[in-house]
């Protein structure tokens, strides 16, 4: 078979952009230097979300059928790649990070969302666990890279037990499928029969595959890292290992979903899980005063919003997975900017540091507030029409008690995003010191702020075009 | 139709806020700024109402287009009679919200500005959507600037009142857009007028009712839903009031009018004793903790519970002097209660308090106050002559009509509204300071009386001639009871054909489609 090499440039442009950062680790080991050799990173980044966008609409496969650009794969690397300009610029100012190891660590997360690309047109079930994986070592060795603090070695432990437990159940269900079913690839397990009754080991299998993806989206019952994880690494690892990897696991279970009807036993266990996801993550969010934490429950109760579509297991369904997965990536990245702008000293902040928000950053107050409103689901923005599409493809699947779950879900969490915006804008500042009173921000974070709140903004009233890119993605993927 | 107008005067204000922001002014121009844009929105509306054929009950002034196809999102507008005097109201409270705040708000003057333009861009939003998804994005769209004007310009528990106020209706209307999900499912469209012409299983309605109704009773609001409404209106500053009371209240008993009864007819029919009752413990419970109150605002907010009262019971009897009524209590409530809180806010500039107490004995010093404040009080509790007096009027004549022991326990809810309103009006007027200050407050100046007059005379207008109001509410009421006692009637013809079977089981396996 001819490879085409067109097919892979957006994984090719990151992948040179990690080895130009390789380079980079070899060339300076100044710690004035690190910032300045690193300063084209966004642009780099910037030049890869260009090449995915020109890609958009290519199509073919390699390597034996087990790598598929689609355009489910390029809507998700377009994803990954925008996601990664905006951690790009985040990322590379990390005070929490030695000089000397900002190349290594910027290196680390480039390669993660290099595996991330992977995962997305990784169609056998091999392939995708390799992807999986490459993303997954890097975010282990990024996560502890936190100055000479204990929570980071202690994320960092968490994330790799956690994740070599769920990769464990993954490649032991992956051997289930091979044995039940004969095949890896997604596209011959899809004209299989994935009844309890007729194939036990398969649906075994398969469901114990799916925990390693689980783990990845942070799905109930595989969410118990995550909260600590995100309080224990620094401000700006946390911004990308809460958004980027959720793309790809995203991606994924799109394609998964193929095998998922919405009466098969899988599928039913999927929607429970979803529920108590949805419950568990808004219940404990409510109770967190830590704002990484109670991002990181947040977090949780997203991964049972996403999973609406998946269970759905129709074309807009898959489309409203899509379509979510990038929203949720713009709102929540939207927050973890906040978060690291507020958190100058690399500290984590609680509520109570947002308080006279307004005042100090009327930008960062106001893309806070979007980005709050957003993940309730509240009109204009693109939160609620993510939302709106997850619930009618749910709803019209069947699943109107998950639909009502959704619902009520959302009611909880109103309370915890609100208090976001309370304490901007109406809370006053205890900080009287000149210091306190503003936030200096430079050209580019401003720049970053303001497009993703206009991008949520803009997802909310002009949703159909982004919509229907997600849609294209999500046909073709159903038997 | 020359422009679409009611895009119009939903982009107009949305465009102000936007400049409002973005271009660098002072205080005194940004309250111009948006006073001149209330008076161009007022203008711009101005052909809403010589266009608008009295002669109709459909929609009239449609303005479409596709919003998001692929799920059958329509950006959709359209008024009918109902919505089209909520519309006015809205876009006339614009102007005459930016003058009662010109000396009441002092700080983040913009911001202040800003939140007033887009509760009015949502506001008539609200009442011109015609697609389902587009109602709940205005609907939902006003609460974030509404909580603001509580939580950033209200009073000391400002948080405590904030909060009840965005949890309570959010929670409420997340399952309005259960209830969405579920019509689009069945009916296959977001369309409201295609909704209307639809009539689904009974069961099916039972559910979609209770979904929507508890969002609507919620921000009406009816007993026991209403605890936030106090707080809110004591805490929110006079525009932020007047707003609430004048136009956020009615999108409840709006929605129940515009979707619960054409929509889910059977329902609203089986439900109607139970919501007839809740009506009738509002009106008189509202009016029982409104004579006990000594807040001024307090006792203007609980009297709002027993005005709404009177809607939804309007609403429920489901005849035509019920629903009229309704109507025309909406309009005159929102005129006369927000014109009474805009009063509040002028007393507390001067005295800094809104005890009764603090604010006795004005007629002395403050003549002309006291006159307009005893000219809406009297309007309040439907003095003849006055514009409540028609609306209370129609619905107590469709509850005698309906039913006499409906009518003459509502009665004593009318009479408790006298007692309270002439207890704050006589005290306000004539009573005795308890300690002997001078209170050498300045009368009404020329700013208070610009944004009074229009008010007062509306009162007389309406109260005087109300044919014309009737006229414009009539057809679309008519309609409204028409699409509700067909489905019904329909329903009690497939019921009588088969009498064996349970009623909700034998509906709930039929859809028929058609007026």
């Amino acid at each position: 078979m001819k490879f085409d090499i067109l097919l892979v440039l957006p994984e090719l442009a990151l992948l040179l952009v990690a080895a130009l950062l390789f380079v980079t680790t070899l060339m300076s080991r100044k710690s004035e230097d690190s910032l300045s050799c690193t300063a084209w990173l966004p642009v780099g980044a910037l030049a890869v979300l260009g090449v995915s966008l020109l890609s958009l609409g290519r199509d073919g496969t390699l390597f034996s059928g087990t790598y598929r650009v689609d355009m489910l794969s390029q809507f998700f690397k377009a994803a990954i790649a925008a996601g990664f300009v905006i951690t790009s610029m985040l990322v590379r100012r990390n005070g929490q990070v030695s000089d000397n190891d900002r190349p290594d660590y910027l290196m680390l997360l480039t390669i993660s969302a290099w595996g991330l690309m992977l995962m997305s047109s990784a169609v056998d079930l091999i392939t995708i666990y390799v992807a999986m994986e490459i993303s997954s070592y890097s975010l282990y060795a990024a996560i502890p890279l936190r100055a000479q603090d204990k929570r980071a070695a202690e994320a960092g432990i968490k994330y790799i037990m956690f994740g070599a437990l769920a990769t464990a159940l993954a490649l032991y269900g992956y051997s289930w499928i091979l044995a039940g079913q004969h095949t890896g690839m997604i596209a011959e397990l899809a004209g299989k029969d994935w009844t309890w009754a007729s194939s036990p080991l398969a649906c075994t299998g398969l469901l114990l595959f799916l925990c390693g993806l689980f783990f990845k989206l942070a799905l109930f019952p595989f969410h118990f890292w995550c909260p600590d994880v995100y309080q224990g690494t620094g401000n700006e690892t946390a911004a990308f290992a809460a958004t980027m990897p959720k793309l790809g696991a995203a991606a994924v279970l799109v394609r998964l979903a193929a095998l998922l009807t919405p009466d098969l036993e899988i599928t039913h266990v999927i929607a429970a899980f979803t529920a108590v996801s949805m419950t568990l993550g808004n219940l404990s969010a409510l109770t967190q005063t830590d704002l990484k934490r109670m991002l990181g429950y947040s977090s949780v109760a997203h991964a049972g919003y996403l999973g609406l579509g998946i269970v759905s297991g129709t074309t807009g369904g898959l489309g409203a997975a899509s379509f979510y997965a990038l929203v949720y990536l713009l709102m929540n990245l939207a927050c973890f900017w906040v978060v690291c702008q507020v958190a100058e000293d690399g500290e984590n902040p609680t509520y109570t540091s947002l308080n006279g928000l307004h005042k100090k950053s009327p930008l960062l107050a106001f893309v806070l507030a979007v980005a709050a409103f957003a993940l309730v689901g509240l009109p204009p923005t693109a939160g609620f029409m993510g939302k709106l599409f997850l619930l009618t493809s749910a709803w019209g699947a069947g699943y109107e008690w998950l639909v009502i779950v959704a619902v009520l879900n959302t009611a909880i969490a109103i309370y915890y995003y609100l208090s976001l915006v309370r304490h901007a804008y109406t809370e006053q500042s205890e900080q009287t010191e000149p210091a306190g009173e503003t936030f200096t921000l430079g050209m580019g974070p401003r720049l970053a702020g303001a497009v993703m709140a206009l991008s949520i903004l803009l997802l909310g009233v002009a949703a159909s075009p982004v919509y229907d890119l997600a849609v294209q993605a999500g046909t073709g993927l159903l038997r | 139709m020359s422009y679409p107008i009611l895009t119009t005067l939903i982009f107009v204000p949305l465009a102000a806020a936007f400049l409002l922001m973005v271009l660098p002014m002072g205080q005194l121009a940004v309250r111009r700024f948006t006073l001149w844009t209330g008076f161009a929105e007022i203008a711009l509306a101005i052909p809403l109402l010589t266009g608008f054929s009295l002669s109709e009950g459909g929609f009239q002034f449609v303005e479409h287009m596709e919003w998001v196809p692929q799920w059958g999102l329509s950006y959709s507008l359209a008024v009918d009679g109902i919505s089209l005097l909520m519309v006015l109201l809205s876009v006339l409270l614009l102007p005459l919200t930016v003058l009662c705040s010109w000396t009441y708000i002092e700080k983040r003057i913009k911001e202040f500005h800003f939140c007033l333009l887009l509760m009015t861009a949502a506001c008539v939003g609200v009442f011109a959507a015609m697609d389902l998804v587009l109602f709940y994005v205005f609907w939902e769209a006003m609460l974030i600037p509404m909580y603001l004007l509580i939580a950033v310009w209200g009073g000391p528990e400002k948080r405590y009142a904030s909060i009840k106020f965005f949890l309570y209706t959010l929670a409420g209307s997340t399952l309005l857009l259960a209830a969405i999900v579920a019509l689009y499912y069945q009916g296959g469209t977001f369309s409201i007028p295609e909704l209307l012409g639809m009539h689904f299983p009974a069961e099916f309605q039972t559910w979609v009712f209770l979904a929507m109704a508890l969002a609507f009773a919620i921000k009406v609001p009816m007993f026991p839903f209403h605890t936030w409404l106090p707080a809110a209106h004591v805490q929110a500053p006079a525009a932020g009031s007047v707003l609430l009371a004048s136009v956020l209240l009615k999108m409840g008993t709006y929605g129940f009018l515009r979707f619960c009864l054409p929509i889910c007819p059977d329902a609203s029919q089986f439900f109607a004793p139970a919501m007839i009752a809740i009506s009738v413990i509002s009106i008189i419970y509202g009016g029982l903790v409104a004579l006990g109150q000594n807040d001024i605002k307090r006792i203007i907010a609980y009297s709002s519970v027993a005005h709404m009262g009177f809607v939804t019971l309007g609403i429920f009897l489901f005849n035509q002097e019920g629903a009229q009524g309704a109507v025309m209590v909406m309009l005159n409530h929102g005129i006369v209660t927000g014109a009474l809180f805009m009063m509040v806010g002028l007393v507390y500039e001067r005295s800094h308090s809104r005890d009764l107490s603090d604010n006795l004995g004005l007629g002395k010093f403050m003549p002309a106050y006291m006159g307009f404040f005893g000219l809406f009080a009297l309007s309040s509790f439907g003095f003849p002559g006055l514009n409540s007096f028609v609306g209370e009027a129609l619905v107590l004549i469709a509850a005698f009509a309906s039913d006499t022991v409906t009518g003459l326990i509502v009665i004593p809810g009318a009479l408790l509204a006298a007692a309270y309103m002439l207890r704050l009006g006589l005290k306000m007027a004539w009573g005795r300071p308890a300690s002997p200050k001078d209170k050498g407050w300045a009368d009404l100046n020329k700013r208070e009386w610009a944004y009074l007059a229009p008010l007062a005379v509306l009162v007389f207008y309406i109260g005087l001639a109300p044919g014309l109001t009737l006229r414009v509410i009539t057809p679309s009421v008519d309609r409204m009871l028409q699409l509700y006692e067909t489905k019904t009637r329909q329903t009690a013809q497939m019921e009588q054909q088969a009498p064996a079977r349970p009623k909700l089981l034998a509906l709930s396996e039929t859809t028929e489609k058609g007026e």
